[in-house]
């Protein structure tokens, strides 16, 4: 699948999907990578060393600093693959250094599935 | 590297390379990645910066860490200002701040000055120096003072968050898309206000009327006789917080050209007695009474201290009006201070009421403010009634 790269690097892991907006500011815990925000069809789950796959980033600006935290921690995700990349989320994944792609139909991606993401040519692979 | 879309000088090569640093470089790489994704074809210089994410209730560990990490080497090349902390950098004590907040606090507002930052901490640069002219570029964070640079002042910026306000702020440019672009700034849908609008808080009811209707759809507003700066910069941030609009135009009164829309919506009283139901809770009980969102200038505050003058703040009930420290020094000069310090409430600069560790101490907040409401309930679990600031200290002092 054909995207837009918006922040360079390549890595291949384990899909983690959901069609529900992310707010890192509240949503998830800056230090073990879990999902908090109560009632989210990924609360409980960690996003630490997948491929976050979400439509867009939601709330405050302060969510570019959630991402940077859970990088130092090495709790960060692998790689992020959006719909459409919101700039809380662009700005955290440039900061981080964090792999990302939008402009991606993200329904085809399942849970668990192995992905590859090529951020530099902004193309995403499913492996299996 | 290659840049594929953006057309960079020299200069800005440097930077990316890391000829002027590393934090210059990180900066670089934040400027040029959000250009290649927003279809830039180059950066432009900005005049101005306005820095938002200085409170530590907001950034945290990781916040503070980022910025000292920018801090070693990083130093602003333009005017850069700050938003609100979450204290009093100086009177915190009394308000009931924790050491422990305190000073991280003053780590984080420590690490802006050692970059050049001025750290003002205001909401409200444009009212104490940071004051860019008609047609300027600047990269400004704060979603009211942004609404207000393009809207009110007629500058050019993009809705910054705080790590890309920081980064024009170290390289001195910013990329060339959205705001800075004349054909993003046209009006979309003209609103005709039916209804004389009056104080802080009506602009911010139409604000938040306005602002739920248009969402991201530019707006063209008709029927305003007159407004005072206030009142402008009340519906600043009720319009920016409840519609995501960073900018907009008021017939007679901004200094922006822009083809009116075809497209038409009415306001009526019936808009702001709805937009005033859905901001007061019922039940509110009041403890907590809050004026200055966005900071309250020397006019306000000499409004409210003849107010409280002689009067004394009815038990159980705390007051903050909160301003910008130069503004908070001109009240001391002023007399202003002493009347409302004497009367039972604060003077507090530097913080507010959205952004100070506020969670859990009040249960009901009475503002003049429509955005401060949406704080307040989102982020500290108060329940609201917005009113007038005279009702407001009246409130307090029943």
């Amino acid at each position: 699948m054909q995207g837009r790269k918006i922040y360079r690097g390549k890595v291949t892991g384990e899909a983690l999907v959901t069609g529900e907006d992310i707010s890192f500011y509240g949503g998830c815990d800056p230090e073990t990578g879990e999902i908090i925000e109560k009632g989210h069809h990924l609360e409980g789950k960690s996003i630490s060393g997948k491929i976050l796959v979400f439509p867009s980033g939601k709330g405050s600006t302060v969510g570019s600093y959630v991402l940077y935290a859970l990088k130092k921690a090495e709790k960060a995700p692998l790689a992020i693959v959006n719909r459409v990349t919101d700039p809380v989320v662009a700005v955290g994944c440039i900061i981080s250094e964090i792999p990302a792609v939008d402009q991606i139909e993200i329904g085809k991606i399942k849970s668990g599935q192995k992905v590859e993401v090529d951020a530099d040519s902004g193309v995403v692979t499913l492996l299996e | 590297m290659t840049k594929m879309s953006l057309d960079l000088t020299s200069n800005q090569k440097d930077m990316l390379e890391g000829k002027y640093g590393k934090a210059t470089r990180k900066a670089m790489d934040i400027i040029t990645s959000l250009g290649e994704i927003y279809g830039a074809k180059r950066l432009i210089p900005v005049s101005s910066v306005q820095i938002a994410g200085v409170s530590y209730d907001n950034l945290g560990e990781a916040g503070l860490e980022y910025l000292s990490e920018m801090a070693e080497d990083g130093k602003t090349r333009v005017l850069t200002t700050l938003n609100p902390a979450g204290m009093d950098m100086l009177e915190w004590k009394k308000h009931g701040i924790s050491e422990d907040f305190a000073k991280n606090q003053q780590r984080v507002v420590d690490a802006f000055e050692r970059m050049g930052v001025v750290t003002t901490c205001t909401c409200t640069p444009y009212l104490i120096g940071n004051l860019p002219h008609y047609g300027e570029h600047i990269a400004w964070a704060e979603s009211s003072a942004v609404c207000y640079a393009n809207s009110v002042i007629g500058a050019f910026t993009n809705r910054e968050g705080g790590p890309s306000a920081l980064a024009a702020a170290l390289t001195g440019y910013t990329a060339e898309y959205g705001l800075h672009l004349q054909e993003n700034r046209v009006a979309e849908v003209k609103y005709e206000i039916q209804t004389e609008l009056k104080g802080n808080d009506e602009f911010g009811l139409v604000g938040q009327a306005i602002g739920t209707r248009t969402g991201k759809l530019i707006p063209y507003i008709t029927g305003v006789k007159m407004a005072t700066t206030d009142e402008l910069k009340s519906f600043c941030a009720s319009v920016a917080t409840y519609g995501g609009v960073a900018i907009f135009h008021i017939e007679g009164i901004t200094p922006n050209r822009t083809a009116i829309p075809e497209r038409i919506e009415i306001i009526t009283d019936d808009d702001l007695e709805r937009a005033k139901t859905e901001l007061d809770d019922e039940g509110a009980n009041i403890d907590f009474i809050s004026v200055g969102c966005p900071h309250a200038s020397i006019k306000e505050i000499a409004e409210i201290a003849s107010m409280l003058k002689g009067k004394r703040v009815t038990e159980g009930k705390t007051v903050w009006i909160t301003t910008a420290k130069p503004t908070k020094d001109l009240a001391v000069k002023m007399g202003y201070y002493d009347q409302i310090e004497q009367a039972g409430a604060y003077l507090v600069a530097d913080a507010c009421c959205a952004v100070a560790p506020l969670k859990g101490k009040f249960k009901g907040l009475m503002t003049d403010s429509a955005k401060a409401c949406f704080y307040a309930r989102g982020k500290n679990k108060f329940k609201t009634e917005i009113r007038s600031v005279e009702e407001c200290i009246k409130e307090a002092l029943s």
